[in-house]
């Protein structure tokens, strides 16, 4: 019960927070939920099933283009584009999974990582399709539902939070299902759930497929809100990125990813205000974590207040 | 005979390298026995069980599960026909609460009221009362209740246990014995066991293996007398 109760304050604290927010952290807060979703999706590989994955941004980027190309390439409107975009994650993931699942550990982060580098190539190579670097400005007419002009700010805002919703809830009902509880023995103890009657290869391909369907859904809500995709949300860099969030957030927590693109996003902003160097602050306050609170913001809350934190 | 077996394996042989671990054995389980296989260290038990469970891939030979032959069949799909194998080296998630360990043995044959399921499978080792403990912070001896717990949550055909009552004391072997006769005769035992007592108190047969092969194989009594098996094993 409290769990629920606490989950939906915090999409209700997200609602109210649109009347509250100038114009600049409206903004940012609309990305910040569509990069939390991202997240959410890496955690529910990494954080609750334990695949650590180093090719993220394939699937993230996957969404975009389906989403992008649909919409640039192919003429759609806004609306399938999107599903378009959510369904060429989860067959990104899917792709990937069946190959890169016939390894474990550094193994299945490098071949993981190999893929996403072979997609962020194959990117550039289509150049005149896709952008490339420069990527690709949609076009403001393109990114409307149903006459609501998803390019304006308060549109924008509530629809990244309807995305980021649905996208919370459903991770929260996943954790607290048997799938969900058959992805955490994966992590905790894979040659034991094995022994109790689990194929740990279709457990973790499913979780990869779920995560695939977030990255996905993440990259499709960003094109269409933000009005732009590149070749560099397919770079290594989105792929490190996610990691870093639900680390820094608290890995496994269903909320751990929200919090962690919050507190690295500000983190990032007001640091570079100071200073240039705004990645050395970022460091710092990884190490920081690392040494003190190495299971996250969260993980350590529920290590020492809330054990009852999903 | 084959068609009052629940198990049967013929021929089975598993060498690692130079190390002939299995060596051509033959084997037959009756169902709603409890089947005790002992043998000094090395003798090759643990590979034994691990060619039947699923978690060591057979070299050559057959192995019959209930009609069917479950030779090539991976792991899990063994545990789903009714094989189940608690380790001898306690397995179990050290990170999660008791509930979830057996919850995660019983959910895939109890769709509905699987608490009420989990919950009597913790009653039947006694660890009702600790369902919301962390798994890893349980002393020893409740661990490898635990381990029994879930194995018993599976509800198989074939329950393996390998060396259950090592590191146990001399009371929670007593509680361990009650608990193994009351599965029979509805699901049948097989019990690697070091523990000579345990195992003349419980087994219906006994099979001694050694150097990867099978030594002797009778009722207690007939294994008590076999003079091999005292050279071997007992000790004279």
């Amino acid at each position: 019960m409290r769990v629920w109760t606490l989950h939906l304050a915090v999409l209700v604290l997200l609602f109210g927070l649109q009347f509250v927010l100038p114009p600049y952290h409206f903004t940012n807060f609309a990305r910040i939920m569509v990069l939390a979703v991202f997240a959410m999706g890496y955690n529910i590989a990494f954080g609750v099933t334990g695949l650590l994955s180093l090719g993220h941004a394939l699937l993230l980027a996957a969404g975009m283009y389906g989403t992008g190309l649909a919409i640039t390439a192919l003429g759609w409107p806004a609306a399938p584009a999107l599903l378009a975009g959510v369904v060429a994650g989860g067959v990104m993931a899917l792709a990937v999974g069946v190959l890169a699942l016939r390894t474990a550990g550094v193994a299945f982060m490098i071949v993981t990582l190999m893929f996403a580098q072979a997609g962020y190539l194959t990117i550039l190579y289509f150049g005149p399709v896709t952008g490339g670097d420069e990527g690709l400005v949609l076009a403001r007419g393109a990114r409307a539902i149903g006459g609501l002009d998803l390019s304006a700010d308060t549109p924008r805002y509530l629809a990244a939070l309807a995305l980021f919703a649905v996208a919370l809830l459903a991770n929260l009902a996943l954790v607290r299902s048997r799938l969900g509880r058959v992805m955490v023995a994966m992590r905790e103890n894979e040659e034991r759930s094995r022994m109790l009657g689990y194929n740990p290869f279709a457990v973790k391909l499913a979780a990869l497929v779920i995560s695939g369907l977030y990255a996905g859904a993440a990259g499709a809500g960003y094109a269409v809100l933000f009005g732009y995709i590149g070749a560099s949300f397919a770079g290594i860099q989105y792929s490190i990125l996610p990691l870093l969030w639900v680390l820094l957030g608290g890995a496994g927590v269903v909320l751990g990813p929200l919090v962690g693109v919050l507190v690295m996003f500000y983190l990032i902003d007001i640091s570079s205000g100071y200073t240039t160097a705004h990645l050395l602050v970022v460091g710092l306050a990884l190490l920081v974590l690392v040494l003190f609170a190495p299971k996250g913001i969260l993980g350590a809350l529920r290590e020492r207040l809330w054990p009852w934190l999903p | 005979m084959a068609a009052m077996s629940l198990l049967s394996a013929r021929g089975l042989i598993r060498h690692f390298g130079g190390l002939r671990a299995v060596d051509g054995i033959d084997f037959d389980l009756e169902a709603g026995q409890i089947h005790a296989l002992i043998g000094p260290n090395g003798a090759g038990k643990t590979t034994f069980v691990g060619l039947l469970s699923g978690r060591i891939p057979v070299q050559s030979g057959t192995i019959w599960f209930n009609g069917q032959d479950i030779t090539r069949l991976p792991a899990h799909r063994r545990v789903a026909l009714g094989i189940a194998y608690t380790f001898q080296i306690t397995s179990i998630f050290a990170a999660l609460p008791v509930y979830d360990n057996v919850a995660l043995a019983a959910q895939r044959l109890h769709r509905r009221d699987l608490r009420v399921h989990s919950m009597a499978h913790l009653a039947r080792v006694g660890l009702e009362g600790r369902a919301d403990q962390v798994a890893g912070t349980l002393a020893y001896g409740h661990q490898r209740l635990l381990e029994i717990a879930m194995g018993l949550a599976l509800e198989p055909r074939l329950l393996i246990l390998d060396e259950p009552t090592q590191g146990l004391a001399n009371a929670e072997i007593d509680g361990f014995k009650a608990l193994v006769r009351g599965v029979t005769p509805q699901t049948t035992v097989l019990l690697i066991e070091h523990n000579m007592e345990v195992v003349m108190d419980l087994a219906d047969r006994i099979t001694v293996l050694d150097a990867g092969q099978v030594l002797a194989s009778g009722a207690p009594a007939e294994i008590r007398a076999n003079r091999a098996v005292q050279a071997a094993y007992l000790g004279g």
